[in-house]
């Protein structure tokens, strides 16, 4: 699965995208923020605050109980502050 | 109804875009353009210019979903929205929408509303550069509480109240 990050999300991991295979046992986006957030000091600086964080997949907006199986692409980054 | 959506890293030319929107039409009888312009400051302190970081193809297909909304709820003949991306200096234009109809109710609805969902919505990202350092735009609660009135229950009491 592709995973992209955005803005201070994407400062703070230090990386603009990687390739993960989550574990078994990760079923939805939360889950996975708080396995990603175990990484390294990087992500859990990114994911200090997970309910700031937004998530979506394969370019749809999600929540954090939508479940990640079968996703192609998850994307991390904060309130979007565009227009 | 025709819709362009563009995202670009050049400026645009508002008045060659309802130009482009209404040439040939005879039956637009309203076309309401509003376009975002970087100011020189940023909560009273002042920026030298922002950048804007966004999400490509989300980006795009965040604000096709958002214009087909537009579609399904006004009567809309023609709507452009061009989102620009990369350093933008202050007085140069950010983003612009177009909304055409037959009357100017629908085209300034649908105008207003796709411009509260591209505040809060669009995957797009601001930093500013102050004296200080670059820093990234807070959002707005002002920008949440302007997007949720368009959503189902805002807008059933919107309407009973005519």
């Amino acid at each position: 699965m592709k995973v992209r990050y955005f803005a201070w999300v994407r400062e703070r991991v230090g990386l603009a995208d990687e390739d993960i295979d989550p574990p078994a046992g990760i079923a939805t986006v939360g889950e996975f923020v708080a396995w990603l957030a175990k990484r390294g000091d990087g992500y859990a600086y990114a994911f200090e605050n997970p309910k700031v964080v937004r998530a979506a997949i394969d370019k749809r907006h999600v929540r954090a109980d939508a479940r990640i199986a079968g996703a192609g692409e998850i994307a991390f980054f904060p309130p979007m502050t565009g227009g | 109804m025709s819709a362009t959506i563009r995202l670009q890293r050049e400026a645009f030319d508002t008045a060659a875009e309802v130009t482009a929107l209404t040439r040939g039409r005879t039956d637009i009888g309203a076309v309401v353009t509003f376009t975002g312009v970087c100011r020189a400051d940023e909560n009273g302190e002042a920026i030298a210019a922002l950048t804007l970081e966004h999400y490509p193809d989300m980006a795009e297909a965040e604000i096709a979903r958002h214009v087909e909304e537009a579609c399904a709820r006004w009567p809309l003949l023609g709507v452009t929205v061009i989102h620009r991306y990369g350093r933008i200096a202050p007085g140069e234009v950010i983003v612009l929408v177009v909304t055409a109809s037959s009357h100017r109710e629908a085209a300034f609805a649908a105008a207003e509303f796709l411009m509260d969902y591209l505040k809060t919505r669009a995957p797009f990202w601001k930093q500013v550069e102050k004296a200080a350092g670059k820093e990234w735009v807070e959002p707005k609660a002002a920008d949440d509480s302007a997007a949720e009135r368009w959503s189902a229950p805002a807008r059933r009491s919107r309407l009973s109240k005519r």
